[in-house]
């Protein structure tokens, strides 16, 4: 950083830098901060989708419908499954990236780790769409492999995605599946930055490889667990994508997130309650993401 | 020893579940749809077809998705090299007044989920006459907080001597961003075009908002929509799915290496 500490930029030099900021201001006013402020003004109003044309038609409902919010049930239910899903695939995910990880880094030869590495990596950079239709054909309860395969063995397979409890479990499974490859190459990244002489160390003091891996890796891991944490808490908070190709949000609304509810609300074109449910989303994930930045620093 | 066979193993295990997904539906994509939803299945096609990929471009306009697709995620390379660096430059060269609130609002841009704006984005949209338009889908992506973080994180790392030097000898700003800074940013550039590329060629719900008519339908937006339509015919869905994806997976398996250069960047910021 070359913040110049104490001494003023002078005004052509800052009119400069703002011509170079310009296009992420406007960008951001236009396209985030003017509609995140919409959004909030469109929560206290009746506003729907016909109202675009004609922004007389709305009236001020006040807190209406924040209080709807608490008595619809198909939103405690999305509220709930969000709930289940982030306390689910979180560590699911941070546990599989950061075993993949530690195999990786545990002195396996370069080229098969560079191997192992682009093919755990890969379902993170593919399309969800695209990793949808796969998964719905394996898991196809006639013509798909996986039942096919169970049903060699004597199991008689379920019909995973139409099951009210096994659907959100598959797409848990699926999301771990697909993203714990992110977070395998930034924990990689971390354990291969930590030096060498505090593992001998430990082991001069008598530690086993379980006590090394506590008290030196777990430590010395800690900024990039918290990273990949509050990056994949943020990201799974508003998680949709995955519901909607696979399922819709059924069966029953088994599967419906709290962003494909919100989804679900401007398709109908009630503009003014997707915009309550949304304010209450950011709101949590922004209390959320300060709330984890907390707890890691002061530990 | 031992533990290095069952390390190895181990991750064979975790490889071959993460491709079965992969190579099972590639394969499947050369069968017949009878041949699909055989009981036993079989696992290489025992006749081997393109019957699936030219009924798919028969039944869809995967094509033209094909070209907009191509068109949206090259656009949105250019508008993110060009004024990710040149932001991430102000960031990390240039001290002016309100730089450390401005930057503030990049973090913050980050944690604002997409479906919180997305109906007033989609009203403003509308209102500047681009819904189904090419521009309606790039603008609100066109600088993004990850590139400006890491077009900041890697400038910050040029030597100040340089830009100093230059100011010294009289150059306009713009001049020593283009002449030096840029020149000096490709692998930075490099690692930023990719993940830009295949962010916006993967993404999904904000093209199918703006996209209106099928022939401005990106890929994904096609397959999901021909998905939805055509849930049963596995043939043509998976050939679908083998299009979306491979272009991507073959990029990626050149240019891995700048990927996950990208990645760690993100986790380091």
């Amino acid at each position: 950083m070359v913040a110049a500490v104490g001494t003023r930029a002078p005004l052509r030099r800052t009119g400069i830098a703002w011509l170079f900021v310009a296009p992420f201001v406007v960008v951001f006013a236009v396209f985030w901060a003017g509609p995140l402020l919409v959004g909030l003004g469109m929560s206290f109003t009746d506003m729907r989708s016909t109202d675009v044309r004609d922004p007389l038609g709305v009236d001020l409902v006040g807190v209406r419908n924040y209080l709807r919010l608490f008595d619809d049930e198909l939103m405690r239910k999305a509220a709930v499954n969000t709930l289940v899903f982030v306390v689910t695939a979180l560590p699911l995910t941070l546990g599989l990236g950061l075993a993949a990880a530690v195999a990786l880094n545990s002195g396996i030869a370069r080229l098969p780790a560079v191997f192992f590495r682009l093919g755990y990596y890969l379902p993170y950079i593919t399309s969800i769409i695209g990793i949808a239709v796969a998964w719905r054909f394996l898991l196809d309860p006639d013509a798909g492999p996986v039942n096919q395969l169970l049903a060699a063995v004597g199991v008689d397979g379920p019909s995973w995605l139409a099951d009210e409890t096994l659907a959100l479990p598959v797409i848990i499974v699926m999301t771990a599946w697909r993203s714990f490859g992110f977070d395998m190459v930034i924990l990689l990244a971390a354990l291969q930055g930590i030096p060498k002489e505090l593992y001998e160390a430990a082991e001069v003091d008598g530690a086993g490889r379980w006590e090394r891996f506590r008290w030196v890796t777990v430590p010395m891991l800690r900024p990039a667990l918290l990273f990949c944490t509050v990056y994949s808490s943020i990201g799974f908070t508003q998680f949709m994508e995955e519901p909607l190709v696979m399922t819709r949000g059924g069966p029953a609304g088994a599967t419906t997130s709290a962003s494909l509810a919100i989804y679900n609300q401007f398709g109908s074109g009630n503009f003014g309650y997707a915009g309550a449910a949304a304010t209450v989303l950011f709101t949590v994930i922004a209390a959320l993401a300060f709330l984890q930045f907390r707890l890691g620093r002061s530990r | 020893m031992t533990r290095r066979v069952w390390t190895y193993a181990g991750l064979a295990v975790g490889l071959v579940l993460v491709a079965f997904p992969f190579g099972w539906t590639l394969l499947a994509s050369f069968k017949p749809e009878g041949e699909i939803r055989r009981d036993p299945p079989t696992f290489l096609p025992d006749q081997w077809t393109f019957g699936n990929y030219a009924g798919l471009f028969e039944r869809t306009q995967m094509d033209q998705a094909f070209f907009n697709s191509t068109v949206v995620a090259l656009a949105a390379v250019a508008g993110n090299l060009l004024f990710c660096s040149m932001v991430g430059y102000a960031f990390a060269k240039l001290p002016f007044r309100g730089r450390n609130v401005l930057f503030g609002l990049v973090l913050v841009q980050m944690m604002v989920p997409a479906i919180v704006v997305m109906i007033p984005q989609f009203v403003l949209i509308a209102r500047f006459g681009l819904v189904n338009t090419f521009l309606g889908i790039i603008l609100p992506t066109v600088v993004t907080p990850l590139g400006i973080f890491l077009m900041r994180q890697f400038i910050a790392d040029i030597p100040d001597e340089l830009v100093h030097a230059a100011r010294v000898d009289g150059a306009r700003e713009f001049r020593i961003f283009f002449q030096i800074v840029l020149p000096l940013c490709k692998p930075a550039l490099a690692t930023l075009g990719l993940i830009t590329f295949f962010t916006s060629w993967n993404a999904f719900i904000w093209p199918a908002v703006v996209a209106q008519s099928e022939d401005m339908y990106t890929l994904p937006v096609a397959l999901a929509i021909f998905n939805s339509a055509q849930a049963t015919q596995y043939g043509l869905l998976i050939a679908g799915a083998v299009v979306v994806v491979l272009p991507i997976l073959v990029i990626f398996l050149f240019l891995q290496r700048y990927f996950v250069q990208g990645t760690t960047f993100t986790g380091l910021k």
